[in-house]
């Protein structure tokens, strides 16, 4: 008998989650460090941190090894893990144009104040498996390294801060003006304390985004971007980097940095008819922890057909892509369908077999009329 | 007792409790179990209505019982007796994980016997043993909404509630009639409450909903991802929709009787042999089937 | 006699408006649209009485406001001004009373909460669209669509839910036998039918008709208006007519109403204003229909 009649569930449940363990631990090879995930897998881990919404390294590295690669696992367990810890406050809010830029990129325009930095992406890598990685040649590796940063030119003048494509816009007149919503909000939503409510608030959409699914996210605005709705978007700015987290002084209050957040941020332009009747672009804005730029121009996306005023497809419903991009709420409900449901599913069969019983009365009946 | 003594007292019991447990006592911080014994305290005074809450982060996957489980972890006290079941089964999988989390948690003493019990909880049934005004049932919700089988906007449905405009609910059920000479709704039949919201009584079936009316007990539903709570208060009526010539009728187990105990007025599973030939039943309430068993075998 | 529903100027604006909409829009200026702010004034200081069991006609070219008007009345959207009083006599006696003092007409009916106007419109008014696709559900059976309003009024019965739906099909020349098909398999006509059939559930005081037989041919257009016609002698109903066409107006309407920008420009007996229009755009209506 399986482990569900009557009793022995217990002790089975302990086996599955040995088991689980040991299929990780089984190998010959060494067990992962903590170190190599977080340096070698370091997408991964920007990208658990976005979806467990708790900026954690090593955490998140830890995560991953233990839930054997699982993004939705290890995401779940740094989420639950964020659960138990106290809340010690609130950070200032910072302005992006600080960020230490490592990556910045503009598709409007060919060139931008500050240049186009193209940083550490593969974008333009040939996805050629590299067969060489095979071999674990440390004298190779070092040979690399070296050899990545000679006969670069002294000279080049890095600026210290990168203005915002969108500031240019603005000042333009080109962009719509700041949404007044925003401004509205005398205290900010709190998703992990008020559940949402439609139609959500600025803060309580983009907290809801923010911590989104990469996967999730993606299809749903891979739809938009094919048609099911009326954006045509252009990427005004992608820029990653790190910003300074400043918290105020427990006791003075004064503003002090107490380190630095690595974040993706994407600002996407598209039309929108002003209300004065003048043209403008509209903005849709996307911010997420680390390296995850699907992520961010999807975020972007979805904030802004979010907001179009006369929805034509699902992915301009702000209840329906709100409710549906939360990794862990649709994982675990997909999950449960692994649930025992055979009490639900008798009743289902009594109802059936019932339906049944009256169709063929119905139709023996109906046979007995057409041979009178 | 005075209220503020009982609460006084309650402090104490669980200030030791969290010391052993490494936790803080419930899991849960003090501000959220506050917060959630609000919603529970506005749902139990507006019977059926659906209350949103600031539903927590567990360690169980959404979908596996974090609703109940956060009211029951709200609720619990140290000297309390916990039971819980899954499809009425204490050995089930859901159960057990749940059982051993709260036991670690808060300490209490888990029970399968549902007398002995002063809270359960429980996913998509109710014990076949009538529970007292001693004891509260906590039910696991996927599903808080009634209406989401014609109307997939939570916005809309929330105004449908606010205005009892219900008259699509009934359309659905005429149409099935229409259809199948019979609703077909199984598990979620949905009830109105207190004359006033129709509520959706969680996936249990149909014997079980006749439970729910005028009883003695407290029921309440927690739905952790969907992030609501809603009650149905002791005496409280529960009316299964229905029509006055197509009246609500439970499952029909007649001429079949529990392998086990005999019992021939319980809800019965029905279990595939390996062959894939035969069927038994089994009673689903195990801890009753147990008990059962125990007095006729002596 | 005293009429059945008191309306007093009632207005519907979209958009933000100003100060200057009410003296930029109108008849005389040939548009409904505020220059200055661009809002719209749909209906602009309405004002007419309905009487019980006549039939009222409203007619005016597209954008006149006449659809507008019905929109309002039937509850469907919110007035930005105005006053619709109800006749004691026909207040329902299933809903609690709203009449104060000895006034023999109700309070604002405008002013009333969403549940309160869905009952109300519910016990009292039918309504019949353009379009069978806004009045019925296309995926649901015939019966059903009738059966939805009975079930909003309260019928917990099958048997008598759909003893009524047949005994509404039979009036409108439906068959039975097709009560169980949903209408997205009937034509046109047969649709509108199962429109007047769901309208007539409730035993409604009031049948408003937003220009039912335009689209359809002009055999099943004759059928129809005559349906309607004999309906309304059966039932006692009062109708309001909305429709560009004079030749409907003039089957159905004993007094009409001429509506041009948002605002009526003329009212009267029907006769009288076919054969004799006094104002210069009623002139210019009948002058190029008849």
């Amino acid at each position: 008998m399986g482990y569900v009649a009557v009793k022995g569930g217990n002790e089975a449940i302990e086996k599955a989650c040995q088991l689980f363990a040991y299929e990780r631990t089984k190998g010959q090879s060494p067990p992962l460090g903590i170190d190599q995930i977080r340096e070698q897998l370091y997408l991964a881990i920007d990208r658990v941190m976005g979806e467990g919404s708790l900026y954690a390294p090593d955490l998140a590295a830890l995560a991953i090894k233990q839930s054997a690669g699982d993004t939705f696992e290890a995401s779940f367990m740094l989420r639950a893990f964020r659960a138990t810890q106290q809340r010690l406050g609130y950070s200032l809010p910072v302005s992006t144009e600080k960020m230490r830029v490592v990556r910045r990129i503009s598709s409007a325009f060919k060139d931008i104040p500050g240049g186009q930095i193209l940083g550490a992406t593969s974008d333009y890598t040939l996805r050629l498996l590299d067969f060489d990685l095979l071999k674990n040649d440390e004298a190779r590796r070092c040979a690399f390294r070296e050899k990545v940063f000679s006969n670069l030119p002294t000279d080049a003048e890095i600026p210290s801060a990168f203005p915002k494509v969108i500031s240019i816009l603005r000042r333009e007149g080109l962009l719509a003006d700041t949404i007044e919503a925003a401004h509205k909000e005398s205290r900010l939503s709190d998703i992990t304390r008020q559940p949402l409510a439609f139609p959500a608030s600025r803060s309580a959409s983009l907290q809801a985004l923010a911590r989104g699914e990469t996967g999730g996210m993606l299809a749903l605005a891979y739809s938009s971007m094919r048609g099911y709705g009326n954006i045509h978007p252009t990427l005004g700015e992608l820029r990653i980097g790190y910003l300074p987290l400043t918290m105020p002084h427990p006791v003075t209050g004064k503003p002090y940095v107490v380190g630095e957040v690595k974040v993706t941020e994407a600002e996407v332009l598209a039309r929108m008819q002003g209300s004065d009747g003048v043209p403008r672009f509209s903005l849709g804005y996307g911010l997420c922890f680390g390296q995850n730029e699907l992520k961010a121009i999807s975020m972007a996306m979805l904030d802004r057909c979010t907001r179009t005023e006369k929805p034509s497809s699902p992915v301009e419903d702000q209840e329906f892509v709100l409710y549906h991009i939360d990794g862990i709420e649709a994982m675990g409900f997909c999950n449960h369908w692994k649930l025992p449901h055979y009490v639900d599913f008798l009743s289902d069969l009594d109802r059936l077999r019932k339906a049944q019983n009256l169709a063929r009365t119905r139709n023996l009946s109906e046979n007995a009329d057409a041979d009178v | 007792m005075l209220m503020y003594e009982w609460l006084q007292k309650d402090d104490e019991l669980r200030a030791d409790k969290a010391q052993t447990a490494g936790y803080p006592f419930g899991f849960m911080d003090d501000g959220a179990k506050k917060e959630i014994r609000r919603s529970i305290l506005k749902a139990v005074a507006i019977p059926g209505y659906q209350a949103p809450y600031g539903s927590r982060e567990m360690p169980i996957a959404r979908g596996w019982g974090t609703g109940g489980i956060q009211i029951t972890l709200s609720i619990v006290k140290p000297d309390d007796i916990l039971k819980v079941i899954d499809q009425g089964c204490d050995g089930s999988v859901n159960a057990v994980n749940i059982k051993k989390f709260v036991a670690m948690v808060a300490g209490v003493t888990i029970t399968t016997d549902t007398t002995a019990a002063t809270i359960i909880q429980t996913r998509h049934r109710i014990p076949e043993e009538r529970m007292t005004d001693q004891q509260i049932l906590v039910l696991q919700v996927p599903y808080p909404e009634a209406l989401r089988e014609v109307e997939p906007s939570e916005i809309e449905t929330r105004r449908m509630h606010a205005e009892a405009d219900y008259s699509r609910m009934w359309l659905y059920l005429y149409e099935d009639i229409v259809n199948y000479g019979e609703i077909t709704i199984s598990y979620r039949y949905p009830v109105t409450v207190n004359g006033r919201y129709i509520t959706d009584p969680s996936p249990i079936p149909r014997w079980d909903v006749p439970k729910l009316h005028m009883s003695e007990t407290l029921f309440l539903f927690g739905a952790g991802r969907e992030k609501r709570i809603y009650a149905i208060p002791p005496h409280t009526t529960v009316a299964p929709l229905e029509f006055e010539d197509h009246k609500f009728r439970t499952e029909n187990f007649s001429g079949k009787a529990c392998t086990r105990c005999g019992a021939t007025d319980t809800y019965l599973d029905e279990v595939i042999d390996n062959a894939g030939v035969g069927r038994s039943y089994f009673c689903s309430d195990s801890g009753y089937c147990d008990k059962r068993r125990k007095t006729w075998n002596r | 006699m005293e009429p059945l529903i008191r309306i007093r100027n009632l207005s519907k604006r979209f958009g933000d408006g100003c100060i200057r909409c009410l003296e930029s829009t109108g008849p005389q200026h040939d548009t409904n649209l505020c220059s200055c702010c661009g809002s719209v004034m749909a209906c602009n200081n309405v004002s007419f009485d309905l009487f019980h069991n006549e039939a009222l006609g409203v007619v005016g070219e597209s954008g006149s406001g006449k659809s507008t008007l019905v929109r309002l009345l039937h509850f469907e959207w919110e007035a930005s001004g105005g006053c619709v009083e109800l006749h004691q006599s026909a207040w329902p006696c299933n809903l609690p009373g709203i009449f104060t003092g000895g006034s023999d007409y109700s309070c604002n009916l405008l002013g009333l909460s969403h549940f309160q106007k869905r009952q109300l419109r519910n016990a009292l008014m039918g309504i019949v669209y353009q379009n069978p696709h806004i009045g019925l559900r296309m995926h649901v059976s015939s019966g059903g669509n009738i059966a939805e309003r009975l079930l909003g009024a309260g019928w917990r019965h099958i048997g008598r839910m759909r003893h009524r739906s047949s005994e509404l099909l039979e009036k409108t020349e439906i068959p039975v036998a097709r009560m169980d098909e949903p209408p997205c398999n009937f034509s046109g006509g047969m649709q509108q039918r199962v429109q007047i059939a769901k309208a007539l559930s409730n035993n409604p005081l009031i049948l408003f008709l937003d220009e039912v037989t335009t689209g359809l041919d002009l055999s099943v257009q004759a059928r129809a208006l005559d349906l309607i016609r004999n309906l309304r002698s059966e039932f006692n109903l009062s109708m309001l007519v909305v429709s560009h066409d004079l030749g409907v107006i003039n089957l159905l309407c004993q007094r009409t109403m001429v509506m041009k920008s948002g605002h009526v420009v003329e009212s009267g007996l029907t006769d009288q204003i076919l054969q004799d229009p006094q104002h210069r755009y009623t002139q210019l209506l009948v002058a190029s229909q008849l």
